[in-house]
C-alpha cells in the first residue's frame, strides 16, 4: 500500500528522466551561454545582433510554448524523427542558455576592461582575450547565479514530462491515474526534485569555495 | 602638413625609411569633445618621444590610439609603414609588436608573474614553453623582479607589478614601446625604480613613447619634448631647450606651475 515501494521502478526511471533531461540541458545552456555571451560582447556587429537577438526571443518565450515549438514545428519541418528526450533537452537547454548568457556576461563586466586592453595590447586576438584572460576571471561572479538557473532548470524539467518524457513530475501523474493518494505522492516527488537541487547547489558550493582558495 | 612646427632631432636628417610611427592629421572626438585635433606626429626608429601636457589635454588618448586601443575619427596611423588594420587578426598581430604599458600595470590577476610574462610569447609568438620560461626569467630579472616570479600581481607592490607590466611588454620583442602614465599610480618612492628601467631601455636604443608628468625623466631620458594642450599639439622641442626655453605661452604657463614648488 506504500506508493513508493509498490511503484518504485516507475520512480526510479522518473528520477533518472529527470536527471538526464537536467544534466544534458544543462551542458547545452551552459556552452550555449558562454558562446552567446562572447557574441554579445564581440566587437563584430552581426554576432552581436545575433546574441541579442537570441537572448530576446529565448528568454521572453513562454517554456511551454517552446516545448510546443520544439515537439510539433522543429520535427516536422527541420529534423524528423527525433526523440523526445533529445527534442525536450534541446528546447529546455536553448532557453535556459538566454538566462546563462547573461549571467556570464555580467561576470564578464565585472572583469575591469585594463585586462581586456592588457590582452588586446600583446596581440591576442577578442577570442583569445575573451577564453584565457577574461572569462576565467569572470567565473567566480558567475557561479552563484549559475546554481540558482540550474535549479530552476532542474524544476523546469518537469514540463518535459507533459510532452512523453519520463521524468518524476510525469510519475506522480501515473499514480494518481492509479488511485494512490495524491499527498504521498508529491511528497516523494518532492523529495526526488530536492535530492537533485540539493546537490546541484552543494556542487556551486563546493566550486565557490575552491575558486576562493585560488585566489 | 598643418602648421605645427616640428623639431626634429638634432642628428637626424631623417629618411622616411626610418620612420617607425607616423601619425598625419588625425582627430578623435568623445561626443562634443574634440580630444585630438590635427595631430601630426612623427617618430623615428630608437627616438625617446616624452608627451607632456595638463591633464584632459588628450596626451592618453594619443598614446592609446597608437595601438588602436582607442580609434581615431579620421587621419591615418602607420607603424613601421604600415597602416593600422580594422579590428581583427592582422590588428592583433600589429599589437604584438606594439609594446604598451598602462598606468594601471593591468597584469593579469588570475596568472603568476611568470606566467604574465610567457603569456603572449605562447599564445601569440607561438613559442614554445620552455623558451618562453626563459625568456621571461631573463627579463624579469632585468627588471629586478626575478625572485618574485612565482607570486601573483596583488602581492607585489605597485612598483614591482609595473615593472612587471614592462617585462610583459618586452617579451613581445615589441617595435616601439607605449608607456601611458606609467608612474602615475605609483607612491612616491617607487617612482624611480620603474623610471630607472625605462631609463636603461631608452640606452639600449628602444623606440618608445611616453606620457608622463615625470619632468626629471623628460629631461634626462627624452630626445623630443612633445608639448600637448587642449587635444593639440602645441609645441614640439628638444628637452632641453624647451624647459630652458619654451616659445608658446600655454606651455610657459604649464611649466611655471609644475616646476615652481
Amino acid at each position: 500500500m506504500n506508493v513508493l515501494l509498490d511503484n518504485f521502478p516507475a520512480f526510479r526511471d522518473g528520477f533518472i528522466g529527470t536527471v538526464s533531461i537536467t544534466a544534458v540541458s544543462s551542458l547545452i545552456a551552459l556552452v550555449l551561454g558562454v558562446v552567446v555571451a562572447g557574441f554579445r560582447v564581440s566587437p563584430v556587429p552581426p554576432l552581436r545582433y545575433f546574441g541579442t537577438a537570441w537572448v530576446t526571443l529565448m528568454r521572453n518565450t513562454p517554456l511551454t510554448l517552446l516545448f510546443l515549438i520544439f515537439f510539433f514545428v522543429v520535427p516536422e519541418i527541420l529534423f524528423p524523427g527525433m526523440s523526445p528526450f533529445v527534442l525536450g533537452s534541446l528546447a529546455l537547454g536553448f532557453y535556459t542558455s538566454s538566462f546563462v548568457c547573461e549571467a556570464v556576461r555580467s561576470g564578464i563586466n565585472t572583469v575591469p576592461l585594463g585586462q581586456a586592453e592588457a590582452a588586446r595590447s600583446i596581440g591576442m586576438t577578442f577570442a583569445q582575450t575573451l577564453q584565457i584572460v577574461v572569462l576565467p576571471q569572470a567565473t567566480r561572479t558567475v557561479i552563484p547565479p549559475l546554481s540558482s538557473i540550474f535549479i530552476a532548470l532542474t524544476k523546469n524539467s518537469a514540463i518535459a514530462g507533459a510532452f512523453s518524457n519520463a521524468e518524476l513530475f510525469g510519475w506522480q501523474k501515473l499514480m494518481s491515474d492509479k488511485g494512490y493518494d495524491i499527498v504521498p505522492v508529491f511528497i516523494w516527488v518532492a523529495i526526488g526534485y530536492l535530492i537533485i537541487t540539493f546537490t546541484i547547489s552543494g556542487l556551486f558550493r563546493l566550486l565557490e569555495r575552491r575558486m576562493e582558495v585560488a585566489r | 602638413m598643418s602648421g605645427v612646427s616640428v623639431t626634429k632631432d638634432a642628428e637626424d636628417a631623417a629618411p622616411a625609411a626610418n620612420d617607425l610611427v607616423v601619425l598625419s592629421n588625425v582627430n578623435k572626438h568623445f561626443g562634443a569633445l574634440h580630444v585630438l585635433q590635427d595631430i601630426d606626429l612623427t617618430i623615428a626608429r630608437g627616438e625617446v618621444v616624452v608627451v607632456i601636457g595638463p591633464s584632459g589635454s588628450g596626451k592618453s588618448t594619443l598614446c592609446r590610439t597608437i595601438n588602436r586601443l582607442e580609434t581615431v575619427d579620421s587621419g591615418a596611423i602607420s607603424i613601421d609603414g604600415k597602416p593600422l588594420p580594422q579590428e581583427g587578426k592582422e590588428l592583433a598581430r600589429l599589437r604584438a609588436d606594439v609594446g604598451m604599458v598602462f598606468q594601471s600595470f593591468n597584469l593579469f590577476a588570475h596568472k603568476t608573474v611568470l606566467e604574465n610574462v610567457m603569456l603572449g610569447q605562447i599564445k601569440v609568438r607561438k613559442a614554445d614553453k620552455k623558451a618562453a620560461e626563459e625568456k621571461a626569467r631573463t627579463l624579469l630579472d632585468r627588471v629586478g623582479v626575478g625572485v618574485q616570479a612565482d607570486k601573483y600581481p596583488a602581492q607585489l607592490s605597485g612598483g614591482q607589478q609595473q615593472r612587471v607590466a614592462i617585462a610583459r611588454a618586452l617579451a613581445m620583442d615589441p617595435k616601439v614601446m607605449l608607456f601611458d602614465e606609467p608612474t602615475s599610480a605609483l607612491d612616491p618612492e617607487m617612482i624611480n625604480e620603474v623610471l630607472e628601467v625605462m631609463q636603461q631601455l631608452a640606452r639600449d636604443g628602444m623606440t618608445m613613447i611616453v606620457v608622463t608628468h615625470e619632468m626629471g625623466f623628460a629631461r634626462s631620458a627624452a630626445n623630443r619634448v612633445v608639448f600637448m594642450a587642449d587635444g593639440k599639439i602645441v609645441e614640439e622641442a628638444a628637452p632641453e631647450q624647451f624647459f630652458s626655453n619654451p616659445r608658446s605661452d600655454r606651455a610657459k604657463d604649464f611649466l611655471s606651475k609644475i616646476l615652481h614648488h
